[in-house]
């Protein structure tokens, strides 16, 4: 925005800009949500995973994209086409590995992003909203890249549709009917990954893309949260600027630029060194093409599914049908939504609860950990018994919340933001 | 004319815009919904087949294809139907429990078969989907070639894949690579012993 400014109006635009200005309020915008959109000052490490986002998603549009024009959805060549984008296609190798591996650095900067949230309190009145568009984003992500999983038709995107897409059969009545409609066949076949294909490329990203723009306009709307859980809006200075908000364009701009650096370095390192990540990001049995009737040996989803597939394993069937376990991962989604009102602690920030939250978030985050490994190991041994302990300490971190987020002791919360600026 | 404006009437119309409106999107959805039913190729290609089985002779089996996997008819002696109950302490699930089939498939008991003389079931072993092989007669331990199925074999089918051995019901042993019985499918038969694959209605007579 290097244009001059008017000598009447110094926020004026003049040349091109100001004529463009005149017609559509680009320097408005950019103003309002870039160079005058004032953050707090004491923004921390965790506050990187949100732009990482950003720049993961625009990773998967850029290169789905390019994947689209050699890939083939149909039951006949898929498989092959994705043997030719890496073998013949100049560049589609790494085209193909930074797609595969920005699906898994998606959901591990989405957790972490979810992890602040859950830090800080990020999800508290005012901003509720802000947290719903973000849950809505991440169930519709789930489904992203389930679908995106299934189009290389090897083996385990074959049979994880078999299982995922037979989990809606389990449904009363209305299960047989939905199933056959999802697959648009009586087995998973061509229709399916051809519809899925659809979904994958053209319908799933217009609305998560929708939905991001819907979150970062409820952010702006409310402004950002920060590491103490308090709000800068209460103190000015005599032009009205906050005491403890800096704009977001060039200050955090700068800052996140050290965060895409930092994670690229890792991202890169993934992409040429282990763009498989030891058969966690690509499993071996998806370079065998899909064999309707040949079931992989041991079938497993991509390591951020494993959480919630644990969950589902760990139900038994009861009274004749699998429905609970499919109802109790399906909860373990949806009960994200109510965490605003799940939470009733007087502060925001884990700085200054007491310690009890300190101590549920860790159980959480460790019986979440604990659930992701059961999900990937045959359910055999000691495995079974750890994921049902951890799907009830799952449950028992968010059930629990409004009563041991009301006994907790606080401390005081101070006035200004803290740390240096 | 009047300058006054009559709300009532104004939000009538509104009302019955806007439900107009709906009822038309409401109708627009159903080619969309629609459209991811199977379509009549897939139907053609999934539709019910029907093979006449009143020509085996005991101890014989047919071979169908159906939604492109094989499937086996089967028909079994008298004798062979009065021996199903005497070996379940070989089988793993001998009440198909966890086995897949239709309700009225599990109902049957020992025999997994809307009529016992006839056994209808998917030829594709739980465990990694080979064709397993019929070994029909009892106590005839070397009928599959190289193969010692065992002393007191009750007659049943042999994966040639990695072993997995099946009572004539396609119950499972114990101790198989394959955890489950084999699959039947929803069939009908007729009296005259026409079996119709993928039909779920009660048996009919031509």
């Amino acid at each position: 925005m290097a244009a001059v400014p008017d000598s009447h109006d110094p926020t004026k635009t003049t040349g091109l800009l100001g004529w463009v200005d005149e017609r559509f309020p680009l320097t408005k915008m950019w103003r309002e949500q870039v160079s005058e959109y004032y953050a707090p000052k004491n923004f921390n490490f965790w506050y990187y995973f949100g732009s990482l986002a950003m720049l993961v998603l625009a990773n998967q549009l850029l290169t789905g994209i390019f994947l689209t024009m050699n890939y083939k959805p149909s039951a006949a060549e898929a498989f092959s086409s994705i043997e030719y984008i890496m073998r013949d296609v100049d560049g589609g190798w790494l085209i193909r590995y930074m797609h595969s591996t920005g699906a898994s650095a998606f959901f591990i900067v989405v957790y972490l992003h979810m992890f602040r949230a859950l830090l800080y309190g990020s999800h508290r009145k005012p901003r509720e909203l802000l947290w719903i568009f973000g849950c809505i984003i991440f169930l519709l992500l789930m489904a992203e890249a389930f679908m995106g999983y299934v189009l290389p038709w090897g083996n385990m995107s074959f049979w994880g549709a078999q299982v995922i897409v037979s989990l809606f059969g389990s449904i009363p009545v209305i299960g047989a009917g939905l199933v056959e409609w999802i697959k648009g066949d009586y087995v998973i076949a061509d229709a399916t990954l051809n519809r899925f294909f659809a979904l994958h490329v053209a319908a799933l990203p217009l609305a998560l893309v929708f939905l991001v723009i819907a979150h970062l306009t409820a952010l702006h709307e409310v402004g950002s949260n920060n590491p103490d859980g308090i709000d800068i809006k209460k103190h000015k200075d005599a032009n009205g600027h906050y005491l403890d908000g800096i704009a977001f364009h060039p200050y955090y701009t700068v800052k996140d630029l050290v965060g895409v650096a930092g994670f690229l370095l890792i991202f890169c390192g993934v992409i040429f060194f282990a763009p498989t990540f030891g058969g966690l990001f690509l499993e071996s049995p998806n370079f065998e093409p899909a064999n309707p009737l040949q079931t992989p040996p041991h079938i497993a989803p991509v390591w951020y599914f494993t959480p919630f597939y644990a969950m589902l394993r760990a139900v038994p069937s009861f009274a004749g049908t699998q429905v609970w376990g499919v109802m109790v991962m399906g909860a373990a989604v949806l009960i994200l939504f109510f965490v605003p009102w799940l939470d009733r602690s007087p502060v925001r920030s884990i700085r200054y609860k007491g310690p009890i939250y300190k101590v549920a978030l860790t159980i959480f985050v460790v019986a979440f950990i604990a659930l992701g490994v059961c999900g990937l190991k045959p359910p055999s041994g000691i495995y079974p018994m750890v994921a049902k302990v951890c799907t009830g300490l799952y449950f028992a971190f968010f059930l629990l919340m409004p009563w041991y987020s009301s006994i907790d002791s606080v401390k005081p919360v101070p006035e200004r933001v803290t740390g240096h600026a | 004319m009047s300058d006054l404006v009559d709300h009532s009437r104004r939000r009538l119309l509104t009302i019955a815009t806007a439900g107009t409106g709906a009822i038309g999107l409401a109708f627009t959805a159903v080619p969309f919904i629609s459209s991811w039913l199977p379509s009549a190729r897939a139907k053609a290609l999934g539709a019910p087949v029907e093979v006449d089985a009143s020509k085996l002779e005991p101890g014989q089996m047919l071979k169908v294809v159906w939604r492109g996997q094989p499937v086996y008819v089967v028909r079994r002696s008298k004798a062979v139907i009065d021996g199903l109950n005497n070996h379940d302490d070989l089988l793993a699930d001998p009440k198909s429990l966890d086995s897949s089939q239709p309700a009225y498939i599990e109902a049957t008991g020992a025999a997994r078969a809307r009529n016992p003389e006839y056994w209808v079931g998917l030829a594709v072993c739980t465990h990694l989907g080979c064709s397993p092989l019929g070994a029909f007669e009892p106590n005839n331990s070397t009928q599959v070639a190289g193969t010692d199925l065992g002393a007191g074999w009750p007659g049943g089918f042999y994966c040639p894949c990695h072993g997995s051995k099946y009572d004539i019901s396609g119950r499972v042993f114990k101790g198989m690579p394959a955890p489950k019985n084999l699959t039947v499918p929803s069939y009908a038969l007729s009296a005259d012993a026409r079996v119709s694959i993928g039909l779920d209605d009660a048996p009919k007579s031509a």
